[in-house]
C-alpha cells in the first residue's frame, strides 16, 4: 500500500487502473477530464492493458462502451453535467441490457445558466434509469468505490455511476491510500461476460424491440437486480473492509440514536456535516448524521431503521428539486412514510458550485430544530443559502 | 443464394418488393457467418425482429438511431482486443440514420479508422415511420412532410466521406446485384472503415408497383442519377459506364412521388447529373483524389 497526494479525479483513475478494465471510451468535459487524461496516460505507458477510444461526443463514448461490454470485457467511462445529459438515451440502454459498466461522474450543474461547478442536477436527472448510483464523500472513497463498484456491478449485472462532487472532490487534493495490485486482484475477480453477448459462435439478437407482452417482465427483472444490490452491496463493502481496512455500507450513520436532529447528506458535504454535528454534540446538542453512499437503489430499510430513533430529520439537497422537493428529501420522506411521525425538513443548498460550508449546515440545523420545537411543517423545501440582497423576481 | 443456407430467415414482414431486404440477404451471403450486424430503428429493424423472433442467424444488436457507427466502433475494437479480428462488424442503416441523425457518429468512426463495414440502404426518406423527408430525399419528391415536393436537393454523403479519406467507399444499386456483392467482398477485406451506399427503391414510398423495384433501380443508374463507382484509398473508379444516358423523364414518370415535380426542379436534377458525371470522369481519368 502506498499513500499518495491525489485529487478525486486522480483517485478515480488509480481505482480504474487497479480494476483492470480492458476498454475505455470518453469525451473531455470539465471537471471530469483529468480522470480520463490519467487513465489514457496509464494505458499509454503500459500500466493499464486496455484500449482507449477518444470519441467525438459523450453520447458516442457511452455507446462505444456499451458495444464493448456486449462483446464482453470490463469497461470504463466518465463524464459530467451536460455530457451526462447527452448520454441520457444510452444510460437506459446500458442498464436495460444489464451491462456492468462503471462510469465516474464529476458532478456538474446542468445548464442553464451555464456552470462549471458542482451540484447533483446531472446525476439526479438519471436517478430512475436503473443504474446503481454511489456518492463518494472524499478522495479515498472515490478510489475505493471504483473497486467496490466493479465487484457489485459484475455481481448483480448492473452499471454503476460513481459520483464525486466537481472541484470540491475532483480537484481537491487529499492523502489517499492506494492499494497494491495483488490485493485488488484478490478482491476483484477477472471479468466474466454475461449470458447476453455478441459472438458468432453463439448467435443471438440483443436489445430487441419488445412488445407489451414482455416489456414489463424485463423491467421487473431489472428491478429485482436493484433489489439484490441492496443485499449485496453491504456484503461486498464489508469484504472490502476486511481486505483493505475501510468497510463500506449503503449508508453511514453517526450518533443518530435518540438524536434531536439527524442531518441526511450526499457527497462531499457529508464530511462538513459530520464536523458541524460533532461540534454541536460537544456543546450538548444531540445532532447526528446520515450519509447516503448508495442513492440508487435507495436503501429504504437502512434509512428507516437509522432514523427510527430520531426526533427530526434535516435533508440537504444539492440539486434543484424544481417543481417538487429535493430528490434526496423525496426519498427520505417516502422511506419514513408510515413510520412514527418524524418531521423531515428539506434544504436546497450548494447549487452551481456554491460552497456548502459549515455556516450553511449550521443554519440548516438551527432552522430545523426551531421548526421541530414549535411543530412547524415545511410547505416545500427551503433554499437556505440564498443571497438575500439579490432581487429574486 | 437459397433459403436453406441463407443467414437471414425467410418469411420476413418487409413490404412487397422491398429492396432493402434483397440488399441485406446478398450482403450477408457474401460476408458469411462470422459477422455481427447492427440495425437502427428503421426498416432494417424488421430483419432484427420483434419480441421472441429475429430474422438474423448471425449475432445482431438493435442500435439507437444516431449512434450505430459508435456501437460498431466499440464492438470492433473489443473484438480485436479479445483476438476475434476476423469477425465482420456491419452497420445496416437507412438514409435518415446515416446522412441525418447518424452523420456525427459515422464521420467520427471513419475518422478514427475502426474496422467495420457500413452499408447504407437508401430509400430516400424515413420510410419506417411512414415516408417523411430526409436529407437523402431528392428534389421535387413528395413525402408526407413535403406534401408539395422537396425544395432542396439530395445530400451527397459519398462525396463527404470520400473527402474524409475513407479507405474504401462505393455506391451500389439493388438493380446491379453482382456489382454490389463484389463491393461488399472488397469492403470486408479493408483494414479500416468501409462504406457502401446502395440505392434501394421503395415501392411503398416512391409510389410504384412492387414488381418494378429492380426496373426503377436500373433506371436510376441508366439515367445517370445514381452513378455506380468506388474509391479505394481515394482513387475513384467508375464501375458502370453509361454511354448513352436514358432520359431522366423515364425515371421520374415511373414513380408517383414525382407527380408534381416542376420543370425547374427537373432541370436542376439534370444539371446535377451532368455535373456529377463530368466530375467522376475527371476524377477517374486523373486517377486522383476527390474534388
Amino acid at each position: 500500500m502506498t499513500r499518495l497526494a491525489l485529487d478525486g479525479d486522480a483517485a478515480i483513475a488509480e481505482g480504474v487502473r487497479l480494476s483492470r478494465p480492458r476498454f475505455v471510451a470518453a469525451y473531455p468535459i470539465t471537471p471530469q477530464t483529468p480522470i480520463v487524461e490519467r487513465v489514457a496516460d496509464f494505458i499509454a505507458v503500459g500500466r493499464l492493458d486496455a484500449r482507449y477510444m477518444a470519441t467525438e461526443s459523450e453520447h458516442s463514448a457511452l455507446t462505444a462502451v456499451v458495444g464493448s461490454a456486449v462483446v464482453g470485457v470490463r469497461t470504463f467511462t466518465a463524464t459530467a453535467g451536460a455530457g451526462l445529459a447527452l448520454m441520457h438515451e444510452i444510460v437506459g440502454v446500458a442498464s436495460g441490457n444489464r451491462l456492468p459498466i462503471l462510469m465516474a461522474i464529476a458532478n456538474r450543474a446542468l445548464p442553464s445558466p451555464w456552470s462549471l461547478q458542482t451540484d447533483h442536477s446531472d446525476s439526479m436527472a438519471e436517478r430512475d434509469m436503473g443504474w446503481i448510483q454511489l456518492y463518494a464523500e472524499n478522495c479515498q472513497e472515490a478510489l475505493d468505490l471504483v473497486i467496490v463498484g466493479y465487484r457489485v456491478a459484475e455481481s448483480v449485472r448492473l452499471p454503476v455511476m460513481l459520483c464525486i462532487d466537481g472541484f470540491f472532490l475532483s480537484h481537491a487534493t487529499e492523502g489517499v491510500e492506494v492499494p497494491e495490485q495483488e490485493a485488488v486482484d484478490a478482491f476483484l475477480p477477472p471479468y466474466v461476460r454475461g449470458s447476453n453477448h455478441l459472438d458468432p459462435e453463439h448467435p443471438m439478437t440483443l436489445n430487441q424491440l419488445t412488445s407489451a407482452d414482455m416489456f414489463t417482465e424485463l423491467k421487473y427483472c431489472h428491478k429485482l437486480a436493484l433489489d439484490r444490490t441492496i443485499e449485496e452491496f453491504p456484503v461486498i463493502g464489508a469484504a472490502f473492509g476486511v481486505s483493505f481496512g475501510r468497510p463500506y455500507s449503503l449508508v453511514e450513520a453517526e450518533a443518530t440514536e435518540g438524536a434531536d436532529l439527524v442531518l441526511v447528506t450526499l457527497g462531499s458535504c457529508s464530511g462538513t456535516a459530520k464536523h458541524v454535528a460533532r461540534a454541536l454534540r460537544a456543546q450538548g446538542k444531540k445532532v447526528g448524521t446520515l450519509k447516503v453512499t448508495a442513492f440508487r437503489p435507495f436503501p429504504r430499510q437502512a434509512i428507516r431503521d437509522t432514523l427510527a430513533g430520531a426526533k427530526a430529520v434535516a435533508v440537504i439537497d444539492r440539486s434543484w428539486g424544481l417543481g417538487s422537493d429535493g430528490a434526496l428529501a423525496l426519498d427520505v420522506k417516502a422511506a419514513l412514510y408510515g413510520a412514527p411521525n418524524i418531521p423531515v425538513y428539506d434544504f436546497i443548498a450548494g447549487l452551481g458550485g456554491r460552497d456548502l460550508h459549515a455556516g450553511t449546515i449550521s443554519a440548516c440545523v438551527d432552522r430545523a430544530l426551531a421548526m421541530a420545537a414549535d411543530g412547524t411543517t415545511q410547505d416545500g423545501p427551503e433554499w437556505i443559502d440564498l443571497r438575500k440582497e439579490v432581487p429574486h423576481e | 443464394m437459397n433459403n436453406a443456407t441463407s443467414l437471414i430467415a425467410h418469411g420476413l414482414t418487409t413490404c412487397e418488393g422491398c429492396s432493402m431486404e434483397i440488399i441485406a440477404r446478398n450482403a450477408l451471403d457474401v460476408l458469411g457467418k462470422d459477422t455481427i450486424v447492427l440495425t437502427p430503428p428503421s426498416c432494417s429493424a424488421i430483419l432484427t425482429g420483434f419480441g421472441w423472433e429475429t430474422g438474423w442467424k448471425v449475432p445482431a444488436f438493435q442500435s439507437n438511431l444516431e449512434n450505430i457507427a459508435a456501437y460498431c466502433a466499440g464492438i470492433s475494437e473489443t473484438l480485436e482486443l479479445v483476438g476475434r479480428r476476423g469477425v465482420h462488424v456491419v452497420a445496416f442503416a437507412g438514409d435518415g440514420g446515416t446522412v441525418d441523425i447518424g452523420l456525427q457518429a459515422l464521420s467520427a468512426a471513419v475518422e478514427r479508422g475502426h474496422r467495420f463495414v457500413y452499408i447504407c440502404y437508401d430509400n430516400e426518406a424515413y420510410m419506417n415511420t411512414g415516408i417523411q423527408r430526409s436529407g437523402g430525399t431528392p428534389i421535387g419528391a413528395w413525402t408526407t412532410t413535403t406534401p408539395a415536393g422537396k425544395k432542396e436537393g439530395k445530400k451527397d454523403i459519398v462525396r463527404m466521406l470520400l473527402a474524409q479519406g475513407i479507405p474504401y467507399i462505393a455506391t451500389a444499386s439493388v438493380g446491379e446485384i453482382p456489382d454490389f456483392r463484389r463491393k461488399v467482398e472488397k469492403a470486408s477485406r479493408v483494414d479500416g472503415p468501409s462504406y457502401i451506399h446502395a440505392l434501394t427503391p421503395c415501392s411503398t414510398g416512391w409510389r410504384f408497383k412492387p414488381k418494378d423495384t429492380v426496373t426503377i433501380a436500373r433506371l436510376a443508374v441508366e439515367t445517370g442519377l445514381w452513378p455506380l463507382y468506388e474509391a479505394e484509398n481515394g482513387v475513384v473508379r467508375i464501375t458502370k459506364h453509361i454511354k448513352q444516358r436514358v432520359s431522366l423523364a423515364e425515371y421520374l414518370k415511373a414513380q408517383g412521388r414525382f407527380a408534381d415535380i416542376t420543370p425547374e426542379q427537373v432541370a436542376a436534377m439534370e444539371a446535377d447529373i451532368g455535373h456529377r458525371a463530368r466530375m467522376l470522369e475527371l476524377q477517374e481519368c486523373e486517377g486522383g483524389m476527390c474534388v
